[in-house]
């Protein structure tokens, strides 16, 4: 026992059972970020899953192995029934992660939340300074809010992680929101750049930061964590437009992690009802065990015997999966194809010319996250 | 500009008296039938020789009793315990999952 690391990421070894829950509870949500990782097509209130079923899915998820439920949105919050599916998460011990914008929050409710069961608590911060967090959220006084949340959350002890989306609008800000996070009192920090799918992709060119601000940013967080080693866990999320491999998305398709959208869609990736053809069965039609095992969505790009060249024969077919099955559609017409994030993929050249060219250009205005008109309008 | 209020690295002594906080879980996985630290955003699986330590920080026990604890399972001198066990729990605390 003489290494000091004797820990696994235990995500490597978990082949028969996901690891990790993302519930979407509801796409509803009080801010406009232009890189929701919703889809385009938000989901409707009068769809959503009751408590009960989702407190039977959480029993459900227990079984099949799951270990962490994280709660998401939309804004989870908005959510009336929150303490009661964080009690049921508890109780059938489920691992509990609140991942919100704060700023529906009351410090009463927080307590609340605590006492139920809530295990960690994830704030998203738009930028450390607040005009161009509450331009970029779209969302009044919204910053000044989280502030105050993540100040509820120290008094209770809640741990706390503050999550920062990074792209070309708020990257000078970097250093800032190092020093936010410390000040807040986080435990981590994800400086995640924005990942190009949904609202993101969408804004792409008004996102995309130059080569030369990534390289820039992953210096900065390098030093960061020399600086903050035992005081702030930095995890670090590269854009993989300017990568050579991409990245093991969800941990390949259908191998960790399963998102269940607010009508109780279940999904390998939360971006996954991009891909055409592929039929999603809901937790109303069939256990979420039978859905993981046996559906044609899970088995459509698990593994790797769908894979064709360059992924096929590639030494690494096993370590990133491939890639993102979304962006493969995205960016080359098939989602079989390799995520043009590879550099052994024919398209990834041009993959990195639009990162290089859209950044350099002037940014055009959001598309800001807002729920499409009703059917027949109003 | 730092500050006395600032927060510091948790550095592991002899003397120190390590136990996971509360949001830290260690907890034995049905599905898998391993042991896991369940952690924000992480799940980490020890193996036979950290579960060991783990299962002995309490709250009470210091490094060194903790080290006198595996001293009579594992036949190696003390010395050498006492240095692996404060290294992995400096790791660990490196990586949020042990105070002390």
């Amino acid at each position: 026992m003489s290494e000091a690391a004797r820990l696994e990421n235990g995500g490597a070894a978990a082949l028969e059972a996901p690891l990790g829950l993302l519930a979407e509870l509801t796409h509803r949500c009080p801010l406009q970020c232009p890189y929701c990782s919703n889809p385009l097509t938000l989901e409707r209130v009068n769809g959503e899953l009751s408590t009960e079923t989702w407190c039977d899915v959480l029993v459900q998820a227990a079984e099949l192995g799951v270990l962490q439920l994280h709660l998401s949105g939309g804004e989870p919050t908005v959510r009336r029934d929150l303490a009661e599916i964080v009690a049921q998460a508890a109780r059938v011990g489920l691992y509990t992660n609140l991942i919100t914008a704060g700023v529906l929050l009351t410090q009463e409710r927080l307590k609340d939340l605590l006492a139920r069961g809530l295990d960690h608590i994830q704030i998203s911060i738009q930028d450390s300074n607040a005009a161009n967090a509450d331009r970029i959220a779209q969302y009044a006084g919204g910053h000044a809010k989280k502030l105050e949340v993540a100040g509820w959350a120290k008094a209770l002890k809640l741990p706390l992680t503050l999550n920062a989306p990074i792209h070309r609008q708020n990257i000078d800000s970097l250093p800032d929101i190092i020093e936010l996070a410390l000040a807040l009192g986080a435990q981590r920090l994800e400086v995640a750049h924005v990942q190009y799918y949904g609202w993101a992709l969408k804004n792409r060119q008004a996102l995309m930061p130059t080569r030369a601000q990534v390289l820039r940013s992953a210096e900065l967080v390098a030093k960061a964590r020399a600086r903050l080693k035992g005081v702030l866990v930095i995890d670090f999320v590269v854009p993989d437009y300017y990568a050579r491999r991409p990245k093991p998305c969800m941990g390949g398709w259908g191998r960790g992690i399963i998102t269940i959208t607010p009508s109780g869609k279940v999904l390998p990736c939360h971006a996954a009802q991009t891909i055409d053809g592929l039929n999603f069965e809901t937790v109303r039609e069939r256990s979420l065990r039978e859905i993981w095992r046996q559906s044609d969505a899970f088995a459509a790009f698990r593994g790797t015997a769908w894979m064709r060249e360059p992924c096929r024969s590639c030494e690494f077919r096993e370590l990133d999966w491939g890639g993102c099955r979304c962006q493969a559609l995205a960016f080359t017409g098939s989602a079989a194809n390799a995520d043009p994030a590879c550099e052994k993929s024919s398209h990834h050249a041009a993959f990195t010319a639009v990162a290089g060219a859209e950044s350099q250009a002037p940014a055009q205005p959001f598309a800001f996250r807002r729920p499409s008109p009703a059917p027949g309008g109003r | 500009m730092s500050k006395a209020s600032d927060p510091q690295r948790l550095l592991i002594a002899a003397t120190s008296v390590p136990t996971l906080p509360r949001h830290i879980k260690l907890r034995h996985d049905a599905a898998r039938n391993r042991w896991t630290i369940l952690a924000p955003e992480r799940v980490l699986t020890p193996d036979a020789i950290a579960l060991d330590i783990l299962q002995l920080c309490n709250g009470e026990r210091s490094v060194e009793a903790i080290a006198d604890a595996l001293a009579g399972q594992y036949a190696a001198p003390k010395e050498r315990i006492l240095t692996d066990v404060t290294n992995l729990l400096q790791d660990l605390a490196d990586k949020g999952v042990i105070k002390a």
